[in-house]
């Protein structure tokens, strides 16, 4: 084994046998996850490992395995044990090789629409399942073969078994734009990361028609359990940076700006690229943080003034540079963007600081990092830390919103009186149904919003579409702007129609619009759509997660009295709440 | 390497890889003698000898061990 692939085993997964240890653990109290698993070679180590890893990241999956080589009979007869079973993701893995015995019966002329039929295939898994169940499909692509007919001719003739796998993979990345709940696993980046030879034991499958190796399940089952859990809102949301030895080389407060080691001098191209890496996440909506061991003025100058620093200080939401220890910064940091500890990671060259960090906030991801910081940036590409299930437009945005609310943190410091503040920031909000340009950032919330959140209900683009078409529904979507900028699209609520009352679904809200009278404002266009359609009275519901305890009394304080398990306004005699916000 | 000293590493495998301390085998054990040795840990316990040893089994002379002994004469084989 080369040293690649030891460095690989070390640092970014456990080896299978430590890994499935986990499977003699306590699973009591995790999140329980029903996933079926479909392959068309043997899949009994997939599902050990998949099941050993979803318990590293707190859920518990109780898996349906069909024996191999019935993907299709499980999928598409609606009387399969798999439909029975009733998953909320259905995991499929069809392997080259299997491809491969399908192209080599086909004619010559139909072997040129292979990658057309094998993704009309999918399509038809993907549709019947949605159909019957809400269920996710997460779909294996196909790991590029190493022609032995055509070699490196293969790449000029569309009659090559390569052509036909790379086209069939661009396909299915089609395919996944369009169904909204189908994402595919790239088996075809896991493998070739982590070597053919690695991925493919070719006695495993000649011998025991398993397809993967041993030594690739745990990654290829990470990945799995990252989908899943971003889709089930666990995702990362903010980057934490050290700065000597992390974004530059050197002290900066010893060795001075011309010393440290960024761009030209010394390993400065290595920090320059991760430098590049962080902005290029920060486009995407990672927030960017930064906690240094330095005086601020000092740690600000190369933001400031040094010519080849990539990051500048307006790429960072929150700077943080003092003597303080680095925990004590950190809930800092996260009492400003109001995000959970465990949706941040924090970089840092230092083992002691990671180790602190650690022991004091074990929720924050402290990846270890290489020795050389050259290989920083392949070492936390492997990792896979910023999983997502949606991207949309609006998440360019999101570091300048946590820059505008640190400028109303300070603003409101001038006021005594919270309503004067209130006033001075001029609030407006459009309010309006889900229509196509909003519903990627609707699907996105819901699967963001953790505190304030009612019931917890994640949607996919999909079920919000569906939603959004249904004649039993009302949906309402609110921005928030005022004087120091656009929020973007911070609220959404989902109200049903039942026979006696108006329910409402769905309520939930970005944590960097609270304490605005953003509730009082919401709640009274509820009214105003319950009351125009002859609704009496209004109920909500609040289902406790282990994040939600800040709206338990939500319903309470806003004058609704509790039914039961229900929360019921009597709107008749409603009197409009006070508010700041005008309707934009 | 002794077959003994063999058998002694091949043990500490199965411990590891089967998770349990308990288990003690010598030349003539086989899978029907250990409960967690079956046709899926099989290909588990292949690979991390395999591993261990630094050596690669042929498919041939994986199906025709019968027992622990003869595992460790291939091995045995393959090292000298």
């Amino acid at each position: 084994m080369n040293s690649g692939l030891n460095f690989l085993q070390t640092n970014v997964n456990k080896d299978f046998t430590t890994l499935k240890k986990n499977l003699k653990k306590d699973f009591t109290g995790l999140k329980k996850i029903k996933v079926a698993l479909l392959g068309d070679s043997a899949t009994q180590f997939l599902n050990q490992a998949l099941r050993a890893c979803a318990y590293e990241q707190g859920f518990e999956f109780e898996i349906y395995e069909a024996d191999y080589n019935q993907v299709s009979r499980q999928l598409l007869d609606l009387s399969s044990d798999l439909y029975q079973f009733a998953p909320e993701f259905v995991i499929v893995f069809e392997s080259t090789q299997k491809l491969q015995h399908k192209f080599n019966s086909l004619q010559k002329s139909e072997r040129l629409q292979l990658s057309e039929l094998k993704t009309e295939e999918v399509k038809n898994y993907y549709h019947t399942l949605n159909r019957q169940l809400k269920a996710k499909l997460i779909y294996f692509n196909f790991s590029e073969p190493m022609d032995g007919q055509f070699g490196n001719y293969s790449n000029k003739t569309s009659f090559s078994f390569l052509y036909q796998v790379r086209k069939l993979n661009l396909e299915l990345m089609n395919l996944s734009q369009e169904c909204k709940n189908l994402f595919i696993l790239d088996y075809q980046a896991l493998s070739a990361h982590l070597g053919r030879q690695m991925a493919f034991d070719a006695k495993m499958f000649y011998g025991a028609s398993m397809n993967l190796s041993i030594d690739g399940l745990p990654l290829v089952a990470k990945n799995c359990c990252d989908i899943i859990s971003a889709i089930n809102g666990k995702f990362k949301k903010c980057l934490i940076l050290d700065l000597d030895n992390t974004m530059w080389g050197g002290i900066i407060g010893d060795d001075g700006i011309e010393n440290i080691e960024v761009g030209d001098l010394g390993n400065g191209k290595a920090f320059s690229d991760l430098q590049q890496w962080a902005r290029q996440l920060k486009q995407r909506g990672i927030i960017l943080a930064v906690c240094s061991k330095n005086d601020e003025q000092t740690a600000k100058e190369p933001f400031l003034k040094h010519p080849e620093m990539v990051l500048r200080l307006d790429d960072i939401a929150v700077f943080v540079a003092n003597w303080n220890n680095k925990a004590d910064n950190i809930r800092y940091i996260q009492s400003i963007l109001n995000i959970g500890f465990d949706a941040m990671v924090f970089l840092d060259d230092n083992p002691f600081e990671r180790n602190l960090v650690r022991t004091n906030l074990p929720e924050v991801e402290v990846p270890e990092l290489p020795e050389d910081p050259s290989m920083y940036l392949e070492y936390l590409s492997a990792l896979n830390l910023f999983e997502t299930a949606s991207y949309s437009e609006e998440d360019e945005l999101r570091n300048k919103h946590y820059q505008q609310e640190a400028g109303r943190v300070i603003a409101q410091k001038n006021f005594t009186n919270e309503d004067d503040f209130l006033k001075s920031l001029g609030m407006t909000s459009k309010v309006e149904p889900v229509n196509k340009f909003n519903l990627p950032r609707v699907a996105q919330l819901s699967q963001r919003s953790n505190q304030f959140n009612l019931r917890t209900v994640r949607y996919t683009e999909e079920d919000v579409l569906q939603i959004s078409q249904s004649e039993n529904y009302f949906t309402l979507t609110f921005d928030l702007k005022d004087k120091f900028g656009d929020n973007g699209l911070i609220c959404v609520v989902v109200l049903k129609k039942e026979v006696s009352a108006l329910f409402i679904e769905t309520w939930l809200m970005s944590c960097r619009v609270l304490k605005r009278g953003m509730e009082n404002f919401t709640l009274n266009t509820i009214v105003e759509v319950a009351k125009k359609n002859n609704f009496k009275k209004i109920q909500g519901e609040y289902l406790a997660t282990s994040k939600n305890g800040m709206v338990k009394e939500h319903y309470a304080r806003l004058g609704f009295s509790e039914a039961g398990q229900l929360w019921e306004l009597n709107i008749e005699n409603y009197q409009t709440k006070k508010s700041f916000i005008q309707l934009n | 390497m002794q077959k003994s000293e063999i058998i002694e590493q091949v043990n500490k495998i199965f411990v590891d890889v089967l998770d349990n301390d308990a288990i003690v085998i010598n030349e003539t054990t086989s899978a029907a003698d250990v409960d967690e040795w079956d046709s899926l840990t099989h290909i588990q316990l292949v690979v991390a000898i395999e591993k261990h040893f630094k050596l690669k089994f042929t498919s041939a002379e994986i199906r025709d061990w019968k027992n622990v002994g003869e595992m460790s004469d291939t091995i045995l084989q393959r090292l000298n």
